[in-house]
Formats: C-alpha cells, sequence, structure tokens
C-alpha cells in the first residue's frame, strides 16, 4: 500500500478506470467530454464550475486538474476564488437549510 | 542561466526525447529564415529563453544581415523570413533590411513586443512596418494589465495597448487590410496554454470591448524549458513536474510538423541552428550541412538531420508549439 491514500501520480491512472468494466467506462468518458466541453456553456464557465464542485467535494485530484486547467485558460486567481466561495456559500447554505429538519423536530419535540 | 548548467538540467528528464522516437528527424526543405538580431530587448521578461535585456551587447552587423539577404535572394524556396530578437528594433541595421527584404517580395514577419513602439526613439518602426506591409507578431501572456506585467514587466501592458491602438488605426487588422498583427499567448507559470480558439475568442471579446483593440489570429506557444523560464522552473521547484507534464502530453503527430523541419535559424553571429531554443542552449547544426550563413547550403541543410534534446518535448506537446501557436 502506499504511503498516502492520495498519490499525485494517481491523477493520471483516471483514464485506467474502464478497467474491469469496460462498456461502462468508455459511456462515462463520453458523457463526462460532452458535458465538460463548450456547449450553450463556455469552456471557462464549465470549468470553472467544475472547480467549485472539486472543491466542495474535497476531490485532491479534481482540485490538482482543474486549478490547472484555469491557469491554462487564462482564468484570473480572483474568478477563481470568487468560484471557491459560491461553492463554499452554497454548502454553508445547504447545512444551514437542514437546520430545518433539526428545529421542526426541536419544536414537536419540547414541551 | 550557464548554457552547461541548462544541458545538466534538462538531462534530468527521466526519458530523453530521442527515445521516444523511431530515429533521426530530418529536415523536409528550407521555407522559413528565422533571423535573431540580436539579444538586446528593453523589456526583461521573466520567461524570456533568450535571456535579452538592454544590457545584452550581442547584436547582429549589417554584414551579416547582408548575407541573409543575399542567402533569401538566392533561394527561391524561402517563402518567410521571421525577425526575432530580443527587440528586433534595437538593431540599427533592422531599418534597412526590411526595406530591402521587402523588394525581393518575400514575406516578412517581424515578432515584436510593442511596448517598444511608444517609446519615442523606436516609434517610426510603426510607419516601417505599415509601409513594408511587415506581418507582426506581438505576445501578450494575458488580457489583464497586472498579470501581463507579472510576466513583461511593470508598465508593460499600457505601453502595449498604445502601441495595438496605433497600429489598429494604420490599418492593422482592419477589415480588408492586408496589414496583418498576430498576437501570442504563452502561460504565465508553470502550466501548458488551453485550446488556441477557445482563447482567441476571449482575447477578441476581452481586447474588443475594454480596449478596442483588434488583432487577426492567436497562438498559444508552449513555454520552453529554456533560459529565463527553465531558470523560473528550477526555482520554484516545478521543473520535474512540468518535464513530466510534457513528456506526458507527447503527441507523436506533432513531431511532423515541428517548425524546425522548414525552417533555419540564423544567429546573430551568423551561425546556422535549427531553432531560436537551440540557439541558446548552444547546439548549432553540424558544420556537415553548412554551420554559418556565409556557407549557407541550401541542398545540405534541406535535409538535415535536427538536433533534438529534451526541450524539444516543448514542441510536441498537447496540441504541439510552434512559433506559429498550435501545431493542429
Ligand atoms: S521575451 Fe521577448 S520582449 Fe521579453 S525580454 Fe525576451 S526578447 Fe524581450
Ligand atoms: S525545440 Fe526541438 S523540436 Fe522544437 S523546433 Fe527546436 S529542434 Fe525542433
Amino acid at each position: 500500500m502506499a504511503s498516502n491514500y492520495y498519490e499525485p501520480e494517481d491523477l493520471a491512472d483516471f483514464s485506467n478506470i474502464t478497467e474491469y468494466a469496460q462498456d461502462q467506462g468508455a459511456k462515462f468518458f463520453d458523457y463526462y467530454g460532452v458535458s465538460t466541453s463548450a456547449g450553450r456553456l463556455s469552456e471557462r464557465e464549465k470549468t470553472l464550475i467544475a472547480l467549485t464542485v472539486a472543491m466542495t467535494q474535497n476531490c485532491p485530484y479534481c482540485i490538482d486538474a482543474y486549478t490547472n486547467k484555469c491557469l491554462s485558460l487564462g482564468i484570473s486567481e480572483d474568478e477563481m476564488m470568487e468560484a471557491v466561495h459560491v461553492g463554499a456559500s452554497i454548502m454553508a447554505g445547504i447545512t444551514l437549510v437542514h437546520s430545518t429538519q433539526m428545529r421542526k423536530i426541536i419544536r414537536k419535540k419540547s414541551m | 542561466m550557464a548554457v552547461s548548467d541548462q544541458l545538466a538540467a534538462l538531462n534530468r528528464c527521466p526519458v530523453h526525447f530521442t527515445k521516444k522516437l523511431s530515429g533521426p528527424v530530418y529536415a523536409a526543405g528550407i521555407e522559413v529564415l528565422q533571423l535573431n538580431v540580436g539579444k538586446r530587448c528593453n523589456l526583461f521578461c521573466r520567461h524570456c529563453h533568450v535571456e535579452a535585456g538592454d544590457k545584452r551587447k550581442e547584436i547582429m552587423s549589417a554584414e551579416t544581415l547582408d548575407m541573409c539577404l543575399e542567402v533569401i535572394r538566392a533561394n527561391d524556396n524561402i517563402s518567410v523570413i521571421d525577425i526575432t530578437g530580443g527587440a528586433p528594433e534595437m538593431n540599427p541595421g533592422v531599418k534597412e533590411f526590411i526595406e530591402k527584404a521587402t523588394k525581393l517580395g518575400t514575406r516578412l514577419i517581424v515578432r515584436s513586443n510593442l511596448a517598444i513602439l511608444a517609446e519615442q526613439e523606436y516609434s517610426e518602426f510603426i510607419d516601417i512596418y505599415a509601409q513594408n506591409k511587415v506581418e507582426i507578431v506581438a505576445s501578450l501572456p494575458d488580457c489583464d494589465e497586472n498579470r501581463a506585467n507579472r510576466q513583461r514587466g511593470k508598465g508593460f501592458f499600457a505601453k502595449f495597448i498604445q502601441a495595438a491602438k496605433i497600429l489598429n488605426e494604420k490599418g492593422y487588422a482592419k477589415e480588408k487590410s492586408d496589414l496583418v498583427i498576430n498576437l501570442v499567448h504563452n502561460p504565465l507559470g508553470a502550466y501548458l496554454p488551453a485550446n488556441q480558439k477557445s482563447l482567441e475568442q476571449n482575447y477578441k471579446l476581452i481586447l474588443k470591448n475594454k480596449y478596442d483593440i483588434d488583432f487577426n489570429s492567436l497562438f498559444c506557444i508552449n513555454n520552453m524549458p529554456v533560459g529565463r523560464y527553465l531558470d523560473f522552473l528550477l526555482t520554484s521547484g516545478n521543473y520535474d513536474e512540468y518535464m513530466y507534464e510534457l513528456l506526458q502530453a507527447f503527441n507523436p503527430t506533432a513531431l511532423e510538423n515541428v517548425m524546425c523541419r522548414t525552417m533555419v535559424s540564423v544567429a546573430w553571429n551568423g551561425r546556422l541552428f535549427d531553432c531560436d531554443f537551440n540557439q541558446m542552449l548552444n547546439m548549432p547544426v553540424s558544420s556537415r550541412y553548412s554551420d554559418h550563413i556565409s556557407s549557407f547550403d541550401m541542398e545540405k541543410l534541406s535535409g538535415r538531420p535536427i538536433v533534438l534534446h529534451n526541450h524539444c518535448y516543448g514542441c510536441t506537446a498537447g496540441a504541439g508549439s510552434s512559433c506559429q501557436g498550435a501545431l493542429e
């Protein structure tokens, strides 16, 4: 076993996730390719969305890949950081909005 | 950086470039004569593979410029003259060279940083370029002032915009005009550029909306691990990762079209190289094929083997990279 669960070199192994399930893997890559390349949204917009999702899901591979892609596309540091704040605030909102469930239970159970 | 240190660093690359090939790479004729007319420059860019600056003394002499002209005159298949530097404008013989070269009718490209054209002393080049229909290639790493200046120095961006506006007024990049100005994007750090078309769209949008500037095409050029950029890679601890990225992105199709296959590059002192990068690494064409402009031998040079080293990964990564941008 490697010394870390996450090794930077493992990012290059992404293309091999088709192993043991070729059909599903190939279909995933088709889907991945279409969804992340320019459509009605530009490549820049989609890359910022991908970066934000990577941040909120704490995925070191995707953070590495999409930070580099943002840089390659000439997306500035402040644009990237603004996107991170969108992710952070939505995550905060998601957490807080779930307090509704908590508060409903509190209200129901309390005397 | 000393050439020996650069070569030592390049030798650290885990797989030598030539191991990726099935055999030697040969030139396939000579269409472009690229002239590095000197290492003097008004700027001191952080990625400069030439390590140019205003203290540099290496300048191509009028005599060597004349020899280049003779070679072009004698060889019809040279269809492009590509002048680079340093800042070509800082070579006192370049003005006359441009005028003489125009008379030959060969397509003439000058790689200018544009900022120099905003300086009184060199502003006459705007008219010289326009009158002689010189195709201009100008580097702009980013459309944001602070980011562009981070690479090319304080004050660069404002001067670039000032000069670009005047060139547009003279007809450059205007509809129905035959005056062409292409821009170059190269990354602001240790990563590869994105898709050329996508970046071009973005550049066009920003430069037009924010500064009312037009240009023809955008070329994306990979930063080559040579000169100041190599120094940056080493001192910032990015070297191994960057070389690995280039190596991973090796694209054999791009190899077919690398610029050295149809070009000869002349150094300030007349020596012949396969490209400007080989110049800076002091890897000349072998004397067997003629190694100086004074002994230029079209036949021998046209089929010469290219001198390759690990910096060549920069030309074959991803979409490939050349002085005219991506190769695909
Ligand atoms: S990159 Fe070009 S403009 Fe910048 S210092 Fe080098 S030669 Fe001069
Ligand atoms: S760096 Fe190598 S591949 Fe690129 S132009 Fe020069 S010799 Fe050719």
